[in-house]
């Protein structure tokens, strides 16, 4: 490091802002989000029966809030873990190539983008 | 020397520019008392074993910051770190962590000063200010604002323990950060938009992937891990708001 | 640098803590693949819902639980660290209240989202 040289500002504030927003989605809602969907609706326990049906889900997909909070938790969920799988890419050793870019935050892109076309459409 | 004479092994990482071709280890036998620290025991090595043994040392009271060791892998000042704790086992003692070895246990530190400097370690003063204004009044609020970062003692052992500063040496790392924030957070100090252009440099506090070892090892409790997470809030402010804000930070 | 991260507990505690990111993401693609269904009607949704109840999958969700669940307490455990210092009657807060704060936190958001979720399927 010389103190000469010309540094360049780093776009790293985009990224750290989304690792941080989702990393705080999912250490609020998350824990409860899994229940919910991956064990209390399908093993019929808590919530009534129809909590997730087609006509409900719909319905929630829908609704503007509903929306942006589907989309929310699936895009910030994505971005928070390319941050740190991609650190931690670097961290083991493989470094920041393009491969692992597209690995990581090219997958979070991809998935918002299609998160975003179909609640669009709905 | 009587019977009950403690003796521990100490394996010191040892290399010789002019006639090594890599570090090597050495195991030396030191008798020793309840009250010796570890960088007793290598002035033991010292004068008793071997004269060339190198190291550094001044005040050995935890104020100096120059007797910093990896001492059983643990970035720690070797004098305030005692042999009874290790004791019967071996303790190892290696130059610290993510510098370059310039002798033995002593490190080449030319690097961390340069980071030193470019943060800008003095009072910017907001604007000029002559004699007959008198001296600067500040409240205990504002001292207490950065006094916890007044308290660093350039031992740079946070630098040993950060895994980012060993991944990327440019990393301007744990203490400079912090005390980039020290006078930052100084009422008196005028150079926030001046340093804010190296911490949200490339080189700056996004390195760091909080992994808050620096703060843990730190001998003086200065959490230099926050100084820099706070700072990427900072930063991450200056990013985003730089075209309202006529201050802003860097280009 | 190679192995760094085994050479220190604190070091291998962070890449757990790191690590949970892949369930993190693993979990957003189920829901991903829950609302590209829900964009083809109703069949497809049922059979996404079916999909949940198998074994494979209920485990895979207890796995994502235990991970997202660690997830957030980490998150919120390193607040003193990642978090401007809180300052409360000028004074600043230990380090313990702003960790429980945080926990205390998603604990309410965990409990709101449940009884939200309970209210529109009521
Ligand atoms: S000799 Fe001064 S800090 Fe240890």
């Amino acid at each position: 490091m010389k103190n000469t040289k010309i540094r360049k500002r780093s776009n790293a504030p985009i990224f750290w802002g989304l690792f941080g927003g989702g990393g705080m989605l999912a250490a609020l809602f998350g824990p409860m989000l899994v229940f919910i969907t991956g064990l209390a609706i399908p093993l019929g326990l808590l919530l009534p029966a129809d909590t997730m049906s087609y006509a409900k889900m719909l319905a929630f997909a829908q609704n503007i809030l509903g929306k942006g909070f589907i989309f929310a938790v699936i895009a910030l969920f994505m971005w928070h873990a390319a941050h740190r799988i991609f650190h931690s890419l670097h961290e083991f050793g493989v470094h920041a190539g393009t491969g692992c870019k597209l690995l990581t935050y090219g997958v979070a892109f991809v998935s918002t983008i299609v998160a975003a076309v179909i609640l669009l459409g709905l | 020397m009587s019977d009950t004479q403690k003796i521990i092994e100490i394996e010191v990482l040892r290399y010789n520019p002019e006639s090594d071709q890599e570090p090597h280890s050495q195991v030396y036998k030191v008798p020793f008392t309840d009250d010796m620290s570890v960088l007793q025991g290598a002035q033991y090595i010292k004068d008793n074993f071997d004269g060339s043994l190198t190291y550094r040392w001044s005040c050995r009271m935890a104020i100096c910051g120059s007797c910093g060791m990896m001492i059983n892998g643990v970035p720690k000042l070797s004098c305030e770190t005692f042999l009874r704790d290790y004791y019967p086992n071996r303790i190892r003692i290696e130059a610290m962590a993510h510098f370059p070895i310039e002798k033995d246990l002593v490190v080449d530190l030319s690097g961390f000063m340069e980071k030193l400097e470019a943060i800008q370690p003095y009072i910017i003063p907001k604007e000029p200010r002559t004699l007959e204004q008198g001296e600067y009044i500040q409240t205990p609020s504002q001292f207490a604002e950065f006094i916890q970062y007044t308290s660093c003692i350039n031992c740079t052992l946070c630098y040993a323990a950060c895994p980012q500063v060993g991944l990327n040496p440019d990393f301007i790392g744990p203490a400079a950060i912090a005390l980039a924030h020290r006078y930052n957070m100084d009422s008196r100090d005028g150079g926030q938009a001046q340093r804010m252009e190296l911490l949200a440099s490339e080189d700056g506090v996004y390195n760091c992937s909080a992994v808050g070892y620096c703060s843990e090892v730190c001998p003086k409790h200065v959490d230099p891990g926050n100084a820099v997470n706070v700072n990427k809030i900072h930063a991450a402010k200056d990013y985003f708001l730089r075209f309202l804000s006529p201050k802003g930070g860097s280009k | 640098m190679d192995g760094w991260w085994k050479k220190n507990p604190h070091f291998v505690e962070y890449m757990i803590h790191e690590g949970t990111a892949v369930f993190v993401a693993a979990y957003a693609l189920t829901l991903l693949c829950g609302l590209v269904r829900l964009g083809q009607g109703e069949a497809a949704w049922n059979a996404w819902l079916e999909a949940l109840k198998s074994p494979f999958s209920l485990v895979a969700h207890v796995v994502f639980l235990a991970a997202i669940a660690y997830h957030a307490f980490t998150w919120f455990k390193l607040f003193p660290l990642t978090m401007p210092p809180m300052v409360v009657n000028g004074k600043k807060v230990a380090p313990e209240v702003m960790v429980n704060t945080g926990l205390a936190a998603a604990v309410a958001a965990a409990l709101a989202l449940l009884g939200f979720v309970w209210r529109i399927a009521a």
